[in-house]
């Protein structure tokens, strides 16, 4: 499909509304990408017709479901280009993903005076779960230090390697800085010592290309719906070697082989983690969202949100009083500043009075801010459907804002 | 003044500003900024009211049986919020704080202005300044 963001805009029904009287201008896209209209279409379609529970079902309507499930198993594989359908394992989300590796590859394989690696950009959801586990197994917990312009220190990382680093756990682009890392180096580096990686897809997913097999890492972790598809859904995937070795995550229904009550058997990957109802309705949709980004083709998303991002830093950066956090080289279409030291949720809700969505605070990375010495900051974040004159209205707005401190 | 007519003031001022949102909010903004000066050195935790995403800092005392508040926060909006609160029950008796009835909140649109997470940090600042009105009522009863 050829690029048209006239075209685009008209896939996806909730940007045509006024908020405060002013036409809505949707700038929160690393906190949840809108749907577009396939995506609705299919849960409705879903829902109307094909609603069952999947898997062992003997009726029609449960083996459309199942076909229509592992379907989307199947588009996910693609998407990612991962070797194996069984290495897709269906979760809530990202955080999800994450805490399913820490329970049960981190409790089996990772014990008292091993390391994990983080680097100071985590998002809170790739910190806790591994404080959880080093508090549990006396393991340790290392975090590669940035650059001021947001960039990982890669010379501290390779400091921080030993035979006694287990896992490194990093974000592939940062959802508070926008900083896309140097995973392909890093995976490498950690397999050099023989530790295991695990990468953060939440914020790249969307913007980048991904291939696991190209990239080698052990585990992927990414978010249906900041991907165009709905909440409270998300995707682990791992080699299948890795995923055999590991334990269980949850124990109930659609993940055992045979139960008595003296010993439960464990079913094969991928539904060994997918315990109970997965979440039938909103995966089947996530395939259509998958189908969305792949006609546009993720070149032509790029090139459009790169657009985006040099003209948000043209605009922007000519204000007196702006203050960007974040200029690394390598970004996705991720906006985090402030004004004057103003509290950047004074900012949000001046820019909410001009019907502009932004997202204000410390995003889930308070280590990070803390890095930066501030709060928060305003982010903006660009989507697929976002628009240069909208940037020129962001702009119009912070430049107003700017100027009332600055008297 | 009474409460009520410092109250019907404010609906007046806001009035003048109509629908324009924006403008609303620069106002509030301003607003703060003529908060009097607030000690540094009470800028502390057990100032801090509870309830609030932003900080809010609030002292009062009681001089002849009046309460005199002063408060301080980190974000300018707050801030605004927060002169408005002093400047309708500033310096009157606990018994007219306790039973102050702040309807201009609504009268104004407070809510629709400042959304749902702001609104619920303003009713823990009234709160707070209620209970500063009670703690002082049975200290002067005793």
């Amino acid at each position: 499909m050829k690029f048209d963001v006239n075209e685009i805009r008209g896939l996806f029904p909730v940007l045509h509304q006024e908020v405060h009287g002013k036409p809505l201008i949707y700038f929160d896209n690393a906190a949840t990408t809108q749907k577009p209209k396939a995506v609705l279409e299919s849960l409705l379609n879903y829902y109307e017709h094909d609603n069952s529970n999947i898997h062992r079902g003997a009726h029609a309507l449960a083996d459309r479901a199942t076909q229509y499930f592992e379907n989307t198993r199947k588009s996910v594989r693609d998407f990612i280009n991962a070797r194996e359908t069984e290495e897709i394992i269906f979760t809530k989300g990202t955080t999800e993903s994450i805490n399913l590796v820490a329970m049960t590859f981190g409790r089996k394989f990772i014990g008292k005076g091993d390391e994990i690696i983080i680097s100071t950009m985590e998002h809170h959801s790739n910190i806790v779960p591994w404080q959880l586990l080093c508090e549990e197994k006396e393991a340790v917990l290392r975090v590669i230090p940035i650059h001021d312009n947001g960039e990982l220190d890669y010379d501290a990382f390779e400091k921080l390697l030993s035979e006694r680093t287990k896992l490194i756990s990093i974000v592939h682009a940062s959802n508070a800085l926008g900083t896309i890392n140097p995973v392909k180096k890093i995976i490498q580096a950690g397999h050099a010592v023989g530790a295991k990686v695990l990468l953060d897809g939440a914020q790249s997913t969307s913007h980048l290309e991904i291939d696991v097999q190209e990239l080698d890492c052990d585990f992927l972790a990414l978010s249906a719906h900041k991907l165009y598809g709905p909440t409270g859904l998300g995707v682990l995937y791992g080699k299948r070697d890795v995923l055999e070795s590991m334990p269980p995550f949850l124990g109930g229904g659609e993940m055992i082989k045979e139960v008595t009550f003296e010993k439960t058997t464990f079913n094969d990957i991928p539904f060994k983690f997918e315990a109970g109802t997965p979440n039938i309705g909103d995966v089947i949709a996530f395939g259509a969202a998958l189908n969305f980004v792949n006609t546009l083709g993720k070149k032509q998303i790029k090139a459009h949100e790169d657009e985006l991002l040099a003209h948000a830093n043209q605009q922007l950066g000519a204000i007196k009083g702006f203050d960007p956090i974040g200029t690394a080289a390598e970004k996705v279409a991720v906006i985090s500043f402030n004004i004057n030291g103003m509290h950047p949720f004074d900012v949000g809700q001046m820019l909410d009075a001009r019907g502009i969505a932004v997202r204000t605070g410390h995003h889930c990375t308070q280590p990070l801010m803390k890095r930066f010495g501030i709060e928060g900051t305003v982010r903006a974040s660009f989507s697929v459907y976002n628009t240069k004159s909208e940037i020129d209205q962001l702009a119009e707005g912070v430049a107003r804002i700017a100027k009332i401190k600055n008297k | 003044m009474s409460i009520q007519e410092v109250q019907e003031e404010i609906i007046a001022e806001f009035e003048i500003l109509g629908d324009d949102r924006e403008s609303t909010i620069f106002y509030i903004m301003e607003l703060g900024g003529q908060l009097e000066g607030f000690p540094e050195e009470e800028q502390k935790e057990e100032n801090i009211i509870k309830g609030c995403q932003s900080k809010v800092w609030l002292i009062a005392e009681e001089n002849n049986g009046k309460i005199h508040y002063q408060a301080d926060s980190n974000t300018d909006i707050t801030k605004g919020l927060i002169s408005l609160l002093i400047r309708v029950l500033n310096d009157r008796s606990p018994e007219e704080i306790i039973q102050a009835d702040l309807n201009f909140i609504e009268k104004i649109g407070m809510g629709n202005i400042i959304g749902s997470q702001r609104s619920n940090g303003l009713a823990s600042m009234i709160k707070q300044m209620k209970l500063y009105a009670l703690a002082f009522q049975t200290k002067l009863n005793a």
